[in-house]
């Protein structure tokens, strides 16, 4: 409790802060907004004169970009795992696999998945399935290599003392397997959550749509306006949903393999 | 199949091995794990392999579970060739080797739910009942993690016997073990051999424990793997492990066993 005060000062301390030098260092609200400006942005309200009146929250921007962005990040993280998780089973279990998937996935998991811009405009023009396709590349690749890392450093012992017991062929690889690599596919997953939602911020704010208003759109326009209150407290927003996805999607899993396997997170 | 047929005890398994031998080949060289292994185990039978470590008796016993391949010679159980492992052959290693991603039930459930005749209800009897059998009831919800080391093994026991096998393969399963533990484990299992009457295969460092524990006691000595000696242990069931009269036996055993590991120069 005496730890949380203290960080909650700190915090309260940090704002005011920032607020101070926004209003008093003369440097332009272009440079730094304050965060009653930010709160503006959000909420609303002053000078009618002066500018924003309903803020985004109310009006409806904040929700419906963020509504386009959620759809985007679970269709191409949902491909992303889809593919990963079978693919990194498959590289796993044949050697040829390993060696020519698996050496491409090592390959391109490096890359940025802002790399794949240019190519994706080029390929698909400025669509859905251009935005698809960079989340899928930021993901897929993170989440085969750690099933079949996941898969591999199974001890054999347990496809042993399974097969005495009868198991083979798909038995052994959805009971046994798949369960058994389970603490890397999580985290191999959360892996590929934080890169989907990275990728996805990329391609928003570099490919303009029409079918669809995400976050990076907001981001980016909140640049193109000058309007860097917005520019901000979307940075805010991305934030807070990358943290509470997280939260959400993973922590079940998590729970579950510490209550069960006895493991801590790593 | 019903509940009654599930829990009647089948007919042991016999074997025999005739002329077995296997050879491991890595980039560091070959190795003979075993030479010219020849051994009939009777049905019902309780043997223990000794021998120091590196003589072959995990190797032979995993040539008759069928996890190890590419052995030269016959080996059959109930007159057929062993080719596949299969769950009248069921396993219980050193390493507990449960699933830790099942809790202490579902571990004994998993060779179980291969049995598809057994309904549910039925195998959760079944699994009850061997829990029951090595002492562990009301910790079927337990989770792998929070039992001790002795409680572990005999969830592994449960989960080996659980099936019905008619051969139970054990590669020092005790070994990890405390001295304590260990003594009560020796009770439990002349008990449930005597209730279950299956073949047991049990592999051992520990003399005292074979001569405890077995019908019988084949000696290996290593490089290359071979039976050094077969002794038939008479002593009266059940065996204390601090009994005398066993004490003797294995001191017996254990000179031979020296001159396996001091051999003539
Ligand atoms: N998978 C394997 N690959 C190579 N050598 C092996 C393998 N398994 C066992 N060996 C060798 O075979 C010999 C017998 O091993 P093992 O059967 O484990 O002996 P024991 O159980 O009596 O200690 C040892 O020399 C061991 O190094
Ligand atoms: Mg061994």
């Amino acid at each position: 409790m005496k730890q949380f005060l203290a960080a909650l000062a700190f915090f309260a301390v940090l704002l005011g802060a920032w607020e101070f030098a926004a209003r008093h260092s003369g440097a332009s609200s272009l440079l730094l907004p304050s965060p009653t400006a930010v709160w503006r942005y959000f909420f609303g309200s002053p000078s009618p004169d002066g500018g924003t009146v309903g803020g985004a929250v109310w009006d409806g921007t904040l929700g419906g970009a963020t509504l386009v962005t959620m759809k985007r990040l679970f269709l191409g993280y949902g491909v992303g795992i889809g593919i990963g998780i079978p693919l990194g089973m498959l590289t796993a279990r044949f050697k040829f696999l390993h060696n020519t998937v698996g050496t491409i996935a090592l390959g391109l998991q490096t890359l940025p998945s802002v790399c794949w811009v240019p190519l994706a405009l080029l390929w698909f023009g400025q669509t859905e399935t251009a935005m698809l396709f960079i989340v899928v590349m930021g993901t897929v690749w993170a989440v085969i290599l750690a099933t079949d890392h996941g898969i591999r450093q199974i001890p054999p012992i347990y496809r042993e003392a399974a097969s005495t017991m009868g198991s083979k062929g798909l038995h052994l690889w959805l009971k046994v397997l798949a369960p058994a690599s389970l603490p890397h596919i999580v985290s191999g997953a959360k892996q590929g959550w934080a890169f989907a939602w990275r990728s996805l911020m990329a391609a928003e704010i570099y490919i303009t749509i029409l079918s669809g208003m995400g976050i990076g759109h907001l981001l980016h326009y909140g640049r193109e306006l000058h309007a860097m209150d917005q520019v901000v407290g979307l940075m805010f927003v991305i934030i807070v949903i990358g943290f509470l996805a997280d939260k959400i999607l993973f922590s079940p899993w998590e729970r579950f393999l510490h209550r069960r396997w006895g493991l801590t997170n790593s | 199949m019903s509940l009654a047929s599930e829990l009647a005890v089948p007919p042991p398994s016999k074997i025999r091995l005739a002329g077995v031998s296997k050879k491991f080949t890595t980039n560091r060289g070959t190795v003979q794990a075993l030479e010219d292994i020849n051994l009939e185990i009777g049905e019902g039978e309780f043997v223990c392999f000794v021998g120091p470590s590196g003589c072959g008796k995990s190797t032979l016993l995993r040539i008759v579970a069928a996890l190890e391949r590419n052995f030269t010679g016959t080996a059959e159980v109930n007159g057929k060739m062993i080719t596949e492992p299969g769950r009248d052959r069921t396993v219980m290693f050193q390493e507990h080797a449960l699933f830790p991603w099942l809790d202490v039930l579902g571990n004994v459930l998993f060779g179980l739910k291969l049995k598809p005749d057994l309904s549910k209800k039925d195998r959760l009897e079944v699994a009850r009942y061997y829990l029951q059998l090595v002492g562990l009831d009301g910790f079927e919800r337990a989770n792998i993690h929070e039992l001790s080391g002795g409680m572990k093994q005999r969830v592994a026991l449960a989960r080996a016997l659980a099936p019905n096998p008619r051969l139970l393969l054990m590669d020092e399963p005790f070994a990890a073990l405390d001295a304590m533990t260990r003594e009560q484990l020796y009770g439990d299992l002349q008990k449930i051999h005597a209730a279950r009457k299956k073949t047991i295969l049990f592999v051992t460092h520990n003399v005292r424990e074979a001569v405890c524990l077995g019908d019988r006691v084949i000696l290996f000595s290593p490089r290359p793997g071979r039976i050094r000696k077969k002794f038939r242990i008479e002593l009266p069931r059940p065996r204390e492990f601090n009994d005398v009269a066993m004490a003797s036996l294995a001191a017996e055993i254990t000179g031979e066993l020296k001159t396996i590991l001091a051999p003539a120069q």
